[in-house]
Parts: structure tokens; sequence; C-alpha cells
């Protein structure tokens, strides 16, 4: 199977060019057209995106989303990789489980997945799950995200265990007991709602404990990778750069949703602003985007996480925390942070950037490389509907906004994962 | 009974963020009307006949139910009374769900009780009736605290110039809420006391209130002071060490009261603990005027209700 999409510009060059693609790899760069022609009308070219944390809520709570909507939604945002969070219902824990997503998401077509599974069992956080069973069932990290690790010396059997398989554990990084029935970040509007907040502390303490874990092992000469999930507070983010310089394997990630929205936004009651970790203050969110530019937040991550609109009209107290944007990260990063960061650091943060994060290859779009590629229309305004949505979720806090950076087509495998009618 | 001529009259009592000081001052004008109707051998006036209000009480509250219901009825409305623990409601029905079937029923206005901060605003948003937010989580309780007002400013004339004195579990208090919103709107200064576990720092950033943990300066100057409903659960919730411990400390009794101005009153909102966070010679003596609270309550429910479904523009 032979495609060759014309019109195009790689990121950094304002050539026009075009790819062939061949067989899933990258044949050449401005080779007479062969096979199926597509026009990327001046679109820019990138690698596909690699998101390391989407709910895609199969098996068992399919209602909210499954495999089909949300790897299609994936693809449709420009992602041709997917790392799944296993707190699914059962848990991915069992390697069956593993092998029958992976069989099934391969007959879809859309982006690519890579299932992370159970670090314990049920995530119940006492007793380690199956872990070399689950990697050679094809699990690429193991997280009890959804839940937070409360058991200390669980952690770091795991941490240990993943170690000796090469693989990463990642924390949903936030000490229970503090957070408390916290529904919302705590402070000044909080108290004027009067709705139970979450201290910031509460992801401080537990990022603390954790990092003096990896320490504590570095020490003894065993290294261990961890991975700090959607970190949402300046403090979190100090200690995590503190943890870098004393050359410890621990890395971050960062969510769209916590740099561009504030707990501000719950002053209207609305469910669909209620994220676990929550939304922070602007001092939060700016200290997270320095994060991004000096390399202490290692990469973006969506957090992707449906739920049923049945479930996000409850009242603040009963609806479940999560937002699901895969289809809108790249053009909100792009609309809102392009200028500052800049087009090619926005790329990395999505790219190359998780890639690092689980000892991946980079992605590059050179010749006799994978044919992984998404190619972003990035002068057009359109407005964020969430009809249009290929996920399950159709809810967004931007509905309505206007953003620019859509992607028109992505390519998976060589293959047309999503193309913009 | 007239309603004063305001514009841009909100037609919803959520909290009271839309309400200047102009509108909030015509309730408490017409709760004098309504206090005469209810001294009236017929208490019985025919302001909303044809209109059907409901209660949507999604959590338990017999005493604030009943003081709407019979406000209500007072002025001829039709009342339904949606009770959501006999409902699908526990069974996971959503909050709009619920609203949109009660609103085919032709309710004309809600009045709505809610485990959660911010259920009011939603009954509203989804419904597009006026609603009436009779407690939601720890955020509002509007009614509550113009009946406080409306007490305070039968004893002194006037709330301008005036101290209040909150004293119990803030943290966990709508009713302190709304009353720290409330007063200073009408003039008086709010003092909010209690333990520091029950006192949120971030509460003392509104306009016109005051922290403290030490409750002899709370009430030093204070023409009224109420004490809060003190649950025992905020002792395995780990606030308290015991309630014998927060008694001896902040209970509103006659040795506190002491230190307020001479002819200040004493508040509760009920239903009261007897000794625990108020002596029982505070809550019936001559200083407490709690159950005239009780009274109030109908009169400005009624004159709420006036308002927001019959006075015009
Ligand atoms: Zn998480």
């Amino acid at each position: 199977m032979i495609i060759t999409i014309t019109n195009i510009k790689r990121v950094g060059s304002d050539e026009l060019t075009s790819v062939t693609i061949e067989n899933g790899v990258i044949k050449g760069w401005n080779l007479p057209e062969d096979g199926e022609v597509i026009d990327g009308h001046g679109g820019t070219v990138a690698p596909a995106l690699i998101e390391l944390h989407a709910h895609l809520r199969e098996p068992g709570q399919t209602q909210k989303e499954d495999l089909a909507s949300g790897l299609a939604a994936a693809a449709a945002g420009g992602y041709g990789t997917v790392v799944c969070m296993p707190n699914t219902s059962p848990v991915i824990d069992d390697p069956a489980i593993v092998r029958s997503l992976l069989e099934k998401a391969g007959t879809l077509g859309q982006a690519r997945l890579k299932p992370a599974a159970a670090l314990t069992r049920g995530q119940q956080g006492e007793a380690l799950a199956e872990l070399t069973y689950l990697k050679n069932a094809g699990a690429v990290m193991f997280t009890d995200d959804g839940r937070t690790n409360e058991n200390a010396r669980v952690l770091r059997l795991g941490l240990e265990t993943a170690a000796s398989l090469g693989m990463v554990v990642s924390v949903h990084a936030e000490d229970a007991s503090l957070r408390a029935d916290g529904v919302m970040n705590e402070g000044a509007v909080s108290e004027a709602l009067g709705v139970p907040g979450n201290p910031a502390a509460a992801e401080a303490a537990r990022v603390a404990r954790d990092i003096e874990i990896v320490a504590g092992l570095a020490a003894q000469g065993r290294p261990v990778r961890l991975h700090v999930q959607h970190l949402s507070t300046a403090r979190a983010l100090d200690l995590v750069r503190d943890a870098k310089k004393r050359g410890l394997g621990v890395t971050c990630e960062v969510c769209p949703h916590h740099l561009t929205l504030t707990d501000e936004a719950l002053r209207a009651f609305d469910a669909v602003y209620k994220v676990a970790p929550p939304l922070r203050t602007q001092a939060d969110a700016d200290h997270l985007l320095e994060g991004l530019r000096d390399g202490s937040v290692d990469c973006l991550a969506t957090d992707h996480a449906p739920h049923t609109r049945a479930e996000k009209e409850r009242d603040l107290l009963d609806a479940p925390s999560g937002i699901a944007y895969i289809e809108l990260a790249f053009p909100l990063m792009y609309t809102r942070f392009g200028e500052s960061l800049g087009l090619e650091k926005i790329v990395e943060l999505l790219t190359a950037a998780p890639a690092r994060v689980m000892g991946w290859p980079e992605p590059t779009l050179d010749t006799g490389a994978p044919a992984d590629l998404v190619v972003f229309d990035l002068d057009t305004q359109r407005e964020v509907k969430p009809t249009e949505f290929k996920s399950k979720a159709k809810f967004t806090p931007w509905a309505g906004e206007t953003l620019k950076g859509w992607p028109v087509l992505t390519v998976v495998d060589g293959k047309v994962a999503y193309r913009r009618e | 009974m007239t309603a004063a001529a305001t514009s841009a009259r909100p037609r919803h009592l959520l909290d009271f963020q839309d309400w200047s000081p102009e509108r909030l001052t015509a309730i408490l004008d017409n709760a004098d009307t309504m206090l005469q109707v209810l001294d009236r051998p017929v208490k019985k006036v025919p302001a909303l006949q044809g209109l059907t209000i409901c209660t949507a009480f999604f959590e338990n509250s017999t005493r604030t139910r009943t003081s709407f219901e019979l406000a209500a009825r007072r002025m001829s409305a039709d009342v339904m009374t949606f009770a959501a623990g006999a409902s699908s409601v526990s069974k996971g029905e959503s909050l709009r769900d619920t609203i949109e079937v009660l609103t085919q029923y032709k309710v004309d206005a809600y009045i709505v009780r809610h485990h959660a901060s911010g259920a009011a605003h939603l009954v509203h948003q989804y419904s597009g009736k006026p609603v009436i937010n009779a407690g939601d989580g720890r955020r509002a309780h509007p009614t509550q605290a113009l009946l406080d007002a409306y007490t305070v400013r039968q004893e002194y004339g006037s709330l301008e110039g005036k101290t209040v004195a909150i004293l119990g579990d803030v943290r966990h208090s709508r009713v302190a809420r709304s009353n720290a919103e409330l007063l200073p709107k009408l003039g008086a200064k709010v003092i909010l006391c209690g333990p520091a576990t029950l006192l949120p720092a971030d509460l003392g950033a509104l306009p016109g209130v005051t922290l403290t943990t030490d409750p002899v300066q709370a009430v030093r100057g204070a023409h009224a002071v109420m004490a809060l409903r003190l649950q025992q659960e905020r002792m395995t919730g780990g606030y308290l060490g015991s309630l014998q411990e927060y008694a001896d400390t902040y209970q509103v009794n006659e040795a506190l009261m002491g230190h307020a101005e001479s002819g200040a009153i004493v508040l509760h909102p009920g239903p009261m603990n007897r000794d625990v966070e108020i002596s029982a010679e505070a809550a019936d003596g001559p200083r407490s005027r709690i159950l005239k609270q009780v009274e109030n309550g109908q009169a400005i429910r009624m004159s709420v209700l006036y308002h927001l479904l019959v006075g015009r523009d």
C-alpha cells in the first residue's frame, strides 16, 4: 500500500513538499507521486502525537467510551499512539484483558493502543499484580491511576519490580487523607462557594514521599523509574525539579486543562470543570507553563476522562471527575501557547517527550521511519462543537470557543486513521 | 403590600451575589407587612393564587420545609412536595432529569434544599424557573440569613454600624456563609469565630468579614451573637478534641455574653444542642430571640416569595 501526501510543510520549514509512504514506512520526501495521492492543502506535518494518559473505559464502562470511539477520537486529535489507563471494570490487572484489548484495537484502524496495566491487584494497592505476565502480554506501563497508592511499601516493591522489567510506574500523586472529601482546589474560591477543598499540599506531600522512595532505592544502587501524572501545583513541580537535579529517575506530565483553566471556573458550579487533581490557581498554571519551558515538565498528557452527560449533570459532590478532550489538545495548546512556547516545542511535548518518558525511540519523519504522522491546519479558526466529537463524551469546557491548529489528517502505520472532511 | 420599584430584579434567590442592598432592604420592609398578615384572624392573602410551588428537598429538613410550605400556603399558592429520599434520585438519576420531570408538572417556582453546594444554581439552570435556595451544601441558606438580619434590624431599627458575631462550626455552615455575604451589604460587620479547624482562613477575604479563634474578642462590641449548631461527627472527623472541650471554650452563655454590648441579643438557626454550643440559660433567657427568628422566618419567606413571583419592576 502506497500513499503520497502532497502540499505539506515539515514543522520548522516553509517549503512545500510531499511525502511518500509504503508498507507503513516513510519511503521518502519529494518523490514522484505514487499510489493514493492526498492533498495536504499547505498543512504542517509532524510525527503523530503520543498520549501517555487516556481513559478509554473498556472493559466495563463502555457507556462512557470504548476502544472504537476513544481511538477514533485520538486519531481525530492527531494522536497515533495512546496509552490507556487500567482503572476499568474489571481493572486491567489480568494478562488476558491486555491481550484482548490489543487484539480488538488492532482491527479498528484508528490510533494505536498501548495498554497500561494495574500496578497492584484490582488497583487495591495492597498486593502487586503479575507484572511480568502483564508486560509479556503487551502492557507498556504500570499504574494504579484513579487511586493513590496509599501503601508506600507496596509502591516501593512495585517500582523495584517494574524497573527490573525496564518499565515505568506512573502515579496519581495525591495524599488521600489530606485530600479528604475535597472536590475542588482548596482556597478562596472553594471557601466562598462552600465546596469542600482539596489542598495543594495533598499533591506536594505525596510527590515528596514518592521522590524519597526513589531516592532511597537509588542510594542502594537500585535505580527505578517514577512518572508523576497530571501534576497540578507549583510546589509539587518544584519538588520534581529538585529530584531531577539530584539525578533521580523521576519524570512528570502536565495536562492542558491545568494550564488553561483555574478554580475560578467552578463558580458556575458546573461539574464539567470537576477534575482530579482539581483546577488550581493562575499562579499554579503560570508555574506549570514555566516548567514546560525550562524542561522540568517532561511532557503533556490529556488525562482524557470521558463520562456520560447525565453523570456530569449531577451536582459537584456526586458528579465524577474528568474532562474528555483528546480531540482538542493540540488546537488548544497551539491557540493558547503557540506564540509563547512555539510550534516546535508544543509538537515535541506531544511526540518525542512522551516517547523519552517511556524509553521508546523518538519519533521522526526521516526516510525509513515508521509512517505515523499528522497534518495540522495551523491557520483556519474553527469553533469547538462537542456534537462533532468522535468521543462518546459530548461536553467540554471549551465548547463554542474558536481554536486553530486542527488536525486534518492522521496516518498510523502507513494507513489513514483520520481525515477531516 | 407594595413592592419597591427596582430594576433588573432577579427571579431567583440562590445567594446574594446579584442582590443590591436596595432590593434586600425591600424584602425586609415587606416582611413587616407579612408579620401583620400573620397577626390577623384569617392568615391568608390571595397573592400567589393559581401558582404551583414545588419544595424539592434532596436533604431532609422538616422545619425549613414546613416554614416554606406554610409561607406559600398563606399566600394561597398550591404546594407540591418532592422528597428525594423516596425517589429515583437515590438510584442515580441526574439532578437535571429530576428537575425536567418536575417541570412537566407545570411548577412555577422551586424551593430547593440539597447536600451539595451549587445544586440550587443547577436547578435554576435546568428548570428556567425561579428558585429559592433553602440550603445547599455549605454554600448558602439565604432566607435564614435574611431572617437573621431581619431579627437584628427589629431590635435596633437598622443594621448600619452593627456587629454580628457568629460562633461555631463556620467551616461547614451555609448559615455563616450567607450571613457573611448579606450583613455587610446591609452595613453590618460580621465576626466569624470558632476553633481553627472549623474556621477556614480564606473566608476572611470576604468584605466586611473578620475571623478570630478567640470567643471573647469575637463578641466584644457585638450587638448580636449567633451560635451555630455543632455536630457530633466533627469529633470523629478529627476537627475537635471533644464536645466538652468545645463547649468550655466556645459556648454562647451568660459569661461570654457579658463581653458583648449591654443589650446584645442571642440568635441560633436551630435546631439547638442545649449546653453544647449554647447554654440553656442563654437559649431561654431574656436576650434570646431564637423563637422570634422562627416567626420572622415565615414572614421573610412570604416576602421573598412575593418579591420573586408577584412583585413588578
Ligand atoms: Zn489520575
